[in-house]
């Protein structure tokens, strides 16, 4: 099924209560794709990550997991096919590592079932050392540093064994090696595993250097859609992020660093 | 879970069931006549017929059944909500099911109820009444279908301060002898005359037992907060529902029964996560363990601690309880 249709999103527009974020989005994901999701605060990013694991519910639309309505799923049907790493929340949850990872397994077990079998620790284990937080199993999620917690956060979403990865800003507030060492992962897991990534992000470079394909929202619309080097354009940029940018080349090949122009200048 | 914390677990269970056990028999031995251990386990084997027995089987073992039922479904129903609310400070009072059993109790005492009900006319209507507030509380927390979790606990603390206030309101108007009774009821006892009551009351509490440990794995997600769970495929709303209705069932029986019992279901569940830890799937049963533990023992001081004076047991798991949880507070850094 390479290449075949992972997500397809007709006509989505959905918000909280009355006040509607997102205004008939539509597009595909393909199977193993790599798509950044980038727009300006408020544009509604985190909200169609949220729409597309199903937390929030469309007012308009549909969105299809390969080829079945999102909402005619079970949830955790739709947990065993779609792994979730939201902005780490403050308070941390009061597990060790492993059994945080392990928790990640909860969707494939049985209504009934209460303690973990022989491959559901496999598992675990296997997503802690890609991971590179084997070493940590033991210790505490609160006395672990943010950029562990955010590996930890991913190792339990990669033990969900999912078909589609969404995660919402994983390298936010972390320095510039874990922010490589994270998008460096997804990237593995891309094309080892043929895994479809949909990331949220910031940082534009980022956005430009990992993914395959950019989604640019602008006021809860789609304003454009396409590889990198079409999207992240000067005048693209400065229309929806209404400030200066410089599109510069870098020593790497046919890849663009997005930088703002102070103002004033 | 590795297999040696497996076997952790195992030896949590076994510690606080064989405690249990040694506590019950204590508790059995003790007393206004003091029956010695080897003496008590002669008399549970062939006694029939002499006074000790009757003391053994018709009043003390009641007693430490009802312990037993009361403070372990206190304890699990403390573990649900905490778990749930994802707040240390939440107990199976703070929402009000105390005050509306009490309300409930007051309002029979002082309108002449006991008389046309009998016996059983205190603990139906305490129930009553703590199912009249849990439902209001249901109903005003619930909008479209889901249920916040921080208006719940709003409304439920409104609610409890609500039905105190009746409650002072009806003792502040009503005649000294009806006032003694409330004031008994809210005291809270483990005595209990009925034994069906008794055996009614073991078989719920065990039933919530058994039905809160198959929650235990969905209130585990439900503790990396309600998207978390969401995303690990957890039916939110419907766990949250289930949850609030059977901690409220369990805390609505046991009020019933034996009146306000307080600390049991705040302090139990926060010492047993200091020491088993967080996961819900030994946390349940060490808690349900660890709170008949508790109830009976303290229920066995309020018996002796002033004899011939029954004290109330209440009183004893407040202030054993409250000290309890100051000293696990101060040692643990108070770490949740």
């Amino acid at each position: 099924m390479m290449g075949g249709s992972m997500l397809e999103i007709k006509g989505l527009s959905c918000g909280y209560g009355k006040r509607v974020v997102l205004h008939g989005v539509s597009f595909g994901i393909k199977r193993g794709a790599f798509v950044g999701i980038i727009g300006p605060n408020g544009s509604g990013k985190t909200t169609l990550l949220r729409a597309i694991n199903g937390l929030l519910r469309p007012c308009k639309g549909t969105i299809f997991l390969e080829g079945r309505g999102i909402h005619q799923m079970a949830r955790r049907e739709l947990a065993q096919k779609v792994a979730v790493v939201t902005q780490s929340p403050e308070a941390a949850p009061p597990f060790s590592v492993e059994e945080f990872v392990l928790l990640g397994r909860v969707p494939h077990w049985g209504r009934f079932q209460l303690l973990e079998t022989e491959g559901d620790l496999t598992i675990a284990e296997q997503a802690m050392v890609l991971t590179g937080i084997a070493s940590l199993q033991e210790r505490r999620m609160g006395e672990l540093s943010g950029g562990e917690r955010q590996l930890a956060f991913l190792a339990r979403a990669l033990a969900q064994q999912p078909q589609l990865l969404l995660l919402d800003e994983p390298t936010a507030h972390l320095d510039i090696g874990h922010q490589v060492q994270i998008m460096d992962l997804l990237r593995q897991l891309n094309r080892e595993q043929s895994l479809t990534i949909v990331v949220v992000l910031h940082d534009l470079t980022l956005a430009g250097l990992y993914c395959d394909r950019l989604i640019l929202l602008s006021e809860g619309r789609l304003h454009r859609l396409g590889p990198p080097q079409a999207v992240l354009r000067e005048e693209v940029i400065e229309e929806v992020y209404r400030t200066v940018v410089a599109v510069v080349e870098t020593p790497l090949q046919a890849k663009t660093a997005i930088v703002p122009v102070p103002g004033g200048d | 879970m590795k297999l040696n914390s497996r076997s952790l677990w195992l030896g949590w269970v076994l510690f606080l069931t064989a405690l249990l056990v040694i506590v019950a028999l204590f508790s059995l031995g003790v007393g206004a006549v003091h029956i010695p251990l080897q003496k008590v386990l002669i008399l549970l084997t062939k006694g029939k017929g002499t006074p000790e027995y009757t003391i053994l089987f018709a009043m003390r073992l009641p007693r430490i059944l009802l312990g037993l039922a009361v403070g372990g479904g206190l304890a699990i129903a403390g573990v649900m909500l905490q778990g749930m609310f994802r707040n240390p400070l939440v107990e199976p009072y703070t929402l009000g099911i105390s005050g509306g059993a009490a309300l409930g109790v007051a309002v029979t005492i002082v309108t002449g109820g006991v008389g046309c009900l009998g016996l059983a006319s205190l603990p139906i209507s305490g129930f009553l009444g703590a199912a009249g507030i849990m439902a209001a509380v249901y109903c005003l927390s619930t909008r479209g279908g889901a249920m916040r979790l921080s208006r719940l606990l709003l409304i439920g603390v409104m609610m409890s301060f609500i039905a105190s206030s009746l409650i002072m309101l009806i003792m502040a108007i009503t005649r000294t002898e009806d006032l003694h009774g409330i004031i008994f009821w809210i005291m809270g006892s483990l005595e209990e005359p009925d034994t069906s009551l008794i055996r009614a009351m073991l078989f719920i509490s065990l039933g919530g037992l058994i039905v809160s440990l198959l929650f235990s794995v969905d209130l585990n997600a439900f503790s990396l907060g309600e998207e978390e769970a969401f995303h690990l495929g957890v039916p939110v709303e419907r766990l949250k529902k289930i949850l609030f209705l059977l901690a409220s069932f369990i805390t609505g029986c046991c009020v019933s029964v034996t009146g306000i019992i307080g600390f049991v279901g705040l302090v139990i569940p926060h010492l047993m996560r200091l020491l088993v830890g967080g996961d819900h799937r030994i946390l349940i049963p060490t808690s349900y363990l660890a709170g008949a533990i508790f109830l009976i023992l303290c229920d066995t001081l309020a018996r002796v601690a002033m004899a011939p004076v029954e004290l109330p047991v209440g009183v004893i798991t407040g202030l054993v309880g409250g000290a309890l949880f100051i000293y696990a507070l101060s040692r643990r850094g108070g770490s949740f």
